[in-house]
């Protein structure tokens, strides 16, 4: 196959998928409205959310201490270095926490979401809730987009938290801040649109990662390994849209 | 036939990609009959299955269940609420229990209580033989034919007018699945209901069919009665039930 035709085919087979993503986004907003299983969001919360507290934590912890170091190593170029807790607290609220906290839950979530939903594709279990009168996208693919949407913003609330406390800890320990300006600079550098773009960004990150996992495991063709595909699918399309959203999010909120 | 129609695929066309799976299909199942569609494998049979069930929605044509059209992918539509399907692999849900499975649909589309739910659940899993202790259990720790069995009792728990079973004995012990067909051919007659069955098993064929349709290249070969399978009126039907290739 000659490179352009390859090119082409491979423009198309993404612009069908996104298609297909679109409608299938278009479908859950849908089901949103009619019978909700409060049950299932319940578990979903507990799940995504809960669940994910440590992993996010200390991924969270360990990314506030590593900036703080390359900002102060950074910094000392042009006698900058008192400025970390300001660019760390910035960094953390308005881009690393919402990022890093919503890559995490691709890996855990959609994969998850996806594996689960998949396998259930492959025995029959989707189509017997249909048989049971139970619409499927509002028995599993809400509850799930819904509790993404919700449970992202809190964990980022606390990856925030914890996230500049990684850059306290090494702040005060290894870089020889003083404590009580370390906390003074980090809260006086933060304005309140600074807290909420971060959380409106992990509110749409959330339903980007849920959708991804719901839509991939929902489709999902071909037994174990079309689960596994599956669930590779999900966190790769999760990960590359987190990305792009972040970037339009981050240029509309400057 | 008498009694009245009650399932018709009218000139039902499906195919996936270039593969022709359906091909102007008409059958229809009457009222507390028992249809079995036997064929070979990939001649549509599920599929067929599935768009009475509004699970695959036609390219062309549509089935009506009580005259009424099956809207596919709408689970609130006419004809589901009154159909209990019985699938190959049981398809129970792996994060319930027994009970909650069998009473998945009381609970959740009929709005029943729980506890009077569960009673009901107990009450179906003794019309298919099993014990109130299995009520507790999750699918995962089911033999096979204990798995059909309760995937059977969600099927009949709700007294459905119309029975669908796709391939209710694949993968069964002979004596198992000659357990089934008995559970089967009792359920169906108590409750006065319309079974489709699909099937590979001709002993299974035997002993729930009423009426029985061969499906080939999409449409159906034949169809009539149980005693016309055995007077090899068409030499393919003679063979499939026979298990021996036409040219034998």
């Amino acid at each position: 196959m000659n490179p352009v035709q390859a090119l082409g085919r491979g423009v198309l087979s993404l612009l069908r998928s996104l298609g297909a993503m679109t409608l299938f986004a278009g479908s859950a907003i849908r089901a949103l409205f009619g019978p909700f299983y409060a049950g299932q969001l319940g578990l979903q919360l507990l799940r995504i959310g809960f669940l994910s507290l440590p992993v996010v934590g200390l991924t969270a912890l360990f990314t506030g201490a590593a900036l703080a170091l390359n900002i102060y190593v950074g910094g000392a170029r042009f006698n900058a270095e008192s400025f970390v807790p300001n660019i760390v607290a910035l960094g953390i609220v308005r881009e690393l926490g919402p990022v890093i906290a919503a890559l995490m839950l691709a890996g855990r979530v959609s994969s998850g979401i996806a594996a689960e939903i998949g396998a259930m594709r492959a025995t029959e279990q989707i189509d017997a809730l249909h048989t049971l009168t139970i619409d499927p996208m509002r028995y599993l693919v809400v509850p799930r987009i819904l509790a993404g949407i919700i449970v992202l913003p809190l964990l980022v609330l606390v990856a925030n938290v914890i996230g500049v406390l990684g850059g306290f800890l090494v702040g005060i320990t290894t870089l020889e801040f003083d404590p009580t300006v370390y906390i003074r600079n980090s809260w006086d550098i933060l304005e309140s649109w600074d807290v909420i773009s971060g959380l409106i960004k992990a509110g749409v990150f959330g339903f980007l990662l849920t959708l991804m996992g719901c839509y991939h495991g929902y489709h999902a063709e071909g037994g174990a390994q079309g689960v596994g595909r599956a669930a590779t699918h999900a966190v790769v399309s999760a990960a590359m849209l987190i990305f792009a959203a972040n970037f339009i999010l981050t240029s509309v909120f400057v | 036939m008498t009694s009245n129609v009650k399932i018709a695929w009218k000139s039902v066309s499906k195919r996936f990609g270039e593969k022709i799976v359906l091909d102007g299909l008409d059958l229809e199942a009457h009222e507390g009959r028992s249809l079995v569609i036997i064929g070979g494998s990939g001649t549509g049979k599920s599929v067929m299955l599935k768009t009475a069930l509004g699970l695959i929605a036609p390219d062309k044509g549509h089935v009506e269940i009580d005259g009424q059209r099956v809207h596919p992918g709408d689970p609130s539509g006419p004809g589901l609420a009154q159909i209990g399907m019985l699938f190959q692999s049981g398809a129970l849900f792996d994060s319930l229990t027994v009970w909650e499975n069998i009473a998945f649909k009381l609970i959740k589309a009929e709005g029943v209580k729980r506890s009077e739910a569960r009673e009901r659940a107990i009450e179906a899993l003794g019309l298919v033989d099993l014990e109130a202790g299995v009520a507790n259990r999750e699918p995962r720790e089911l033999s096979g034919g204990m798995l059909k069995r309760a995937s059977l009792a969600r099927a009949i728990v709700t007294r459905p007018a119309i029975l669908f079973f796709d391939e209710p004995t694949t993968g069964l012990d002979p004596v198992t699945a000659d357990v089934i067909n008995r559970l089967i051919v009792r359920q169906v007659k108590s409750l006065g209901a319309t079974a489709v069955t699909i099937t590979h098993d001709m002993a299974s064929m035997r002993m729930i069919a009423h009426e029985v349709a061969m499906i080939e290249n999409g449409k159906i070969r034949w169809r009539g009665g149980l005693d016309g399978v055995d007077d090899c009126a068409d030499p393919a039907v003679c063979a499939f039930v026979q298990g021996r290739s036409v040219d034998d």
